[in-house]
């Protein structure tokens, strides 16, 4: 394992001082994108470029990109999606015990995405699915926005008519994936505290698909809705009582600059541990993992698993009032700005230690390398999934949940969900 | 089991009760009961002493506690004359209404409350205790090493290292602690897992006396909210949650000023906190009741503070239509103290009951001036006094560079930490307040906290300064503090 002289020199092209502070600091070297460089902080949209047939870039051994040439398998909401679907299929199809039904139907270990069509492809078998629920709200999402931008409820099927593939008076021209919407059912009996909304933030890095190796990071947070929570029907257009994405409560009246409706993941776990009691928050946590995990297994099939490459995920969960987390999406470019002092340092240290993990030492990559960093540098990550050393049937490296200080990453497990065994994490 | 019983016999009579009451559970709810009582009754004194003397025996702290009351009053005053504002007044219909229908949601409410001004800020009552003089005691003498060199001037006894180590003593090396003893790297076989069945334990028998013993080494997570409940001695029966509706309906009825200033100190300070924001709405709620609950009143038999009381606007001297108010009118204070117990309780009459409780028991010795062992005289001088006999060099430094400590840790006795201290360091730090019953600890933690950071404060050379080493507590962990100094610091 060489130790190449030179400073790594880094381009980015998103202008964010939490980057750019942080490559300062180890002394690497800014360069334009057309020089020679070895490490790039792209946006989604350069890293289509970086990889599209067209520009025919290849990237050599000492250079190293933050996405995943195909991330938006995971990243779009329609294609993550799809791929949990097929995933489950799969393991029904090969008779794994984790695709087991319940007597409704509902997989038991894998159903953590809320019922989700798209639309307009979808229509007529959502329409199925509305009916038997007449009074249920569904939640409109467009494939390729973030930050809450386009998202509206509805709760009567004239509200989406226009997404109807019969419909004559369709003027979509929705034909491009930027129109097309995903519709899924709205969780209307969220977790509340303190009679308010919230969601949870955690971001994940991911070195590798194939083995799959993933981290989470210990320091994730709720964001809270600035207004009281209320499911009724005549609120459903106020996006400040629905939506979390800080994007959204920034502009509310009550929004707070100092805390920015910001609570980290210790605070709720001590919360749930001293009203619920440290099992039901222990499972609670275990099964945000799970999930976690099993989303990564679905799409890593289907993921360039590009040497070049790692990612930084930020995951976007709810909790629902029985304690059970659903996966809303994943997003590939997790917000970098800042909307408070603490956000600052958290993303800061994020980034930093994204950096020790994806760049050992600092130095120069060579992605030859086996992706396996040693303990020390790992920050706040903790190991969320590491599939060599499951295969391997390694040590179980018992990371036990803690009251109050960490997420209580079950870590490695020694058993693979391959392997004819029931995987739970306990 | 019951006593409607024809085969009783009056020979038996006595002992069948006292089975009866074994039982049941009534006789350990009996004992709980009285268990809580001594907790709170003062001790005994002399047969022939007044009143006034079981609350308070210095005639001279129970002037100057007047004498604050009396200035309070007169601000609160002075500021509804100022106002044109009434102390307390009756709420229209409509008000009635609407008030009714954002109870849960007070917080978004924006009243005008830019003329509203803190009725007195810690810095103010500080300078009153540093003012305190005993006048039968002869302090001619300039401050120096042989008497002592802090702000407060009053001669209180308080314990020395030696006292507080035996006091303490279940916070010894030898013993298992939780917020040491459970930290990732130990395994939970060590110490945790007993600790857990020993408190589960404790709950089922429902024993006051044992949970305040427990509670010493801390409480797990899980435990703490039925465990404070069982030492405070509340169980939320139908009769306590329609005494809480009460208190509400009387908010929603009458109009006080300091509602006001409650509004502004939330708004203020937990709006803003990175812990207690989410609770806002609950803090209205139990603040607003609090100030209306009379019973409160039986409390001020045990503290010479005797509050103001005011009459509902037009109807001066008709008792119905009294109000007080509770000698802290510097809600600043109150509501970090309510906050962290939104962390435990999520039932808005059972968080009142813990609240009012954990107030008459400890924390209004925190705001008013008395010669207990547990008021806030007392433990400035105990904090004054370990730094300056353990840490004499850095106490003396600080001086000289304008900076009496006291100055710096007077806010963070006078809250008991919350604000100051993450959420999870503040729980074990009342676990032990709860179970030593006495608000010493908050004292031994201050100096502790000096004693951590003090080759950083030797460096300082300003008030300024020293204040921004001290800044943020955030990140530290108490009971290991709290363990090195009182056992590992050479004395």
């Amino acid at each position: 394992f060489r130790i190449m002289a030179g400073k790594v020199k880094w381009v980015t092209d998103i202008e964010k001082s939490v980057l750019i502070n942080n490559f300062e600091k180890r002394g690497w070297i800014q360069v334009a994108e057309n020089e020679d460089w070895n490490f790039y902080w792209m946006s989604v949209q350069t890293i289509r470029n970086v990889f599209s047939v067209e520009t025919g870039y290849r990237l050599s051994d000492d250079q190293i990109v933050n996405h995943f040439p195909n991330h938006y398998e995971l990243t779009r909401k329609d294609l993550m999606v799809k791929n949990i679907k097929r995933y489950r299929k799969e393991l029904e199809k090969e008779g794994s015990p984790l695709a087991e039904k319940d007597e409704n139907g509902k997989y038991i270990y894998l159903d953590f995405v809320p019922v989700t069509f798209m639309l307009p492809a979808d229509y007529n078998l959502f329409v199925e699915e509305f009916r038997k629920n007449p009074s249920s709200t569904w939640i409109m999402k467009p494939c390729g926005k973030a930050q809450g931008k386009g998202i509206f409820l509805i709760n009567k099927l004239s509200q989406i008519k226009k997404w109807s593939r019969d419909s004559k008076t369709s003027s979509f021209v929705c034909q491009s994936s930027k129109e097309a919407y995903v519709i899924s059912l709205y969780i209307n009996n969220p977790l509340l505290i303190g009679g308010k909304k919230f969601d949870l933030r955690l971001y994940v890095l991911v070195s590798t698909y194939r083995p799959l190796r993933c981290y989470m990071y210990k320091l994730g947070f709720c964001r809270f809705c600035t207004v009281k929570y209320t499911p009724s029907t005549s609120e459903l257009d106020n996006m400040f009582v629905h939506l979390t994405n800080v994007a959204i409560q920034k502009h509310g009246d009550d929004y707070n600059h100092i805390h920015g409706g910001k609570w980290t993941v210790s605070n709720l776990r001590l919360y749930l541990e001293s009203t619920r009691g440290k099992e039901v928050t222990n499972k609670l946590f275990d099964e945000i993992h799970w999930i976690i995990v099993q989303s990564l297994k679905a799409v890593a099939p289907v993921m360039n698993n590009d040497k070049h490459c790692f990612e930084c995920y930020g995951y976007d969960i709810i909790i629902d009032d029985k304690l059970k987390p659903w996966l809303i999406e994943v997003n590939a470019s997790p917000s970098l700005t800042s909307s408070t002092a603490n956000d600052r340092i958290l993303k800061y240290n994020l980034i930093n230690d994204t950096l020790n993990i994806a760049v050992p030492n600092g130095e120069i990559p060579d992605c030859k390398w086996n992706k396996s960093p040693p303990k020390e540098v790992l920050g706040n990550y903790e190991v969320l999934y590491d599939e060599e050393m499951a295969q391997s049937d390694g040590p179980d490296r018992d990371l036990r949940s803690r009251s109050g200080q960490s997420t209580g990453v079950k870590g490695n497990r020694a058993r693979d969900s391959g392997k004819p065994v029931l995987t739970t994490w306990k | 089991v019951s006593l409607h019983n024809p085969e009783i016999k009056l020979e038996s009579l006595k002992e069948d009760i006292k089975d009866f009451l074994k039982t049941s559970g009534w006789e350990k709810k009996l004992q709980n009961a009285v268990y809580s009582e001594l907790n709170v009754f003062p001790s005994p004194c002399h047969p022939a002493a007044p009143p006034e003397h079981m609350k308070e025996p210095l005639a001279y702290m129970r002037k100057a506690q007047g004498s604050w009351e009396k200035r309070i009053l007169k601000s609160l005053n002075s500021m509804c004359t100022e106002l044109s504002i009434p102390l307390a007044q009756k709420r229209p219909a409509s008000e009635q209404k609407e008030l009714l229908n954002k109870w849960n949601e007070m917080g978004t409410d924006e009243p005008d409350l830019s003329l509203f001004r803190p009725v007195y800020a810690p810095k103010d009552f500080l300078e009153v205790l540093m003012n305190l003089r005993n006048p039968n005691y002869e302090n001619g003498e300039q401050p120096s090493f042989r008497n002592h060199l802090g702000l407060i001037q009053v001669p209180l006894k308080v314990k020395d290292i030696v006292e507080l180590k035996e006091d303490f003593s279940e916070l010894g090396l030898n013993i298992g602690q939780l917020g040491i003893d459970d930290s990732a790297q130990v395994p939970p076989e060590f110490f945790e897992n007993e600790h857990i069945h020993v408190g589960q334990k404790v709950l089922a028998e429902q024993d006051s006396a044992a949970a305040q013993q427990y509670v010493r080494q801390g409480c797990p997570t899980a435990l703490r909210a039925d465990l404070w409940a069982l030492i405070l001695n509340i169980s939320n029966q139908p009769e306590d949650i329609l005494y809480y509706e009460q208190l509400k309906s009387n908010v929603i009825q009458h109009d006080l000023l300091v509602d006001s200033l409650i509004y502004k100190d939330v708004k203020l300070t937990a709006s803003n906190d990175d812990y207690y924001f989410v609770f806002e709405d609950y803090l209205y709620q139990v603040l607003l009741c609090f100030s209306r609950d009379t019973s409160v009143l039986e409390h001020f038999t045990y503290s010479s503070a005797t509050p103001p009381k005011s009459y509902i606007q037009g109807k001066l001297g008709m008792e119905e239509y009294a109000v007080f108010y509770p000698p802290n009118v510097n809600y600043n204070s109150f509501m970090l103290s309510v906050a962290p117990l939104c962390f435990l309780y999520h039932e808005p009459s059972k968080l009142y009951q813990i609240f009012r409780e954990m107030y008459v028991r400890f924390f209004f010795r925190l705001h008013s001036i008395s010669s207990h062992p547990s008021g806030i005289v007392s433990l400035c001088l105990l904090f004054e006094t370990l730094l300056q006999t353990h840490l004499p060099q850095l106490f003396y430094h600080l001086r000289e560079i304008g900076a009496q400590p006291l100055r710096i840790s007077f806010k963070w006795m006078v809250r008991a930490f919350s604000g100051y201290l993450a959420t999870d360091q503040l729980l074990l730090l009342w676990d032990r307040i709860l179970g030593y019953n006495s608000l010493e600890i908050l004292a031994v933690l201050a100096a502790a906290v000096f004693a951590f950071r003090a080759v950083n404060l030797m460096e300082v050379t300003s008030l300024a300064a020293a204040e921004a080493v001290l800044a943020d507590l955030s990140t530290l962990k108490v009971m290991p503090l709290l363990q090195i100094f009182l056992f590992a610091t050479v004395t």
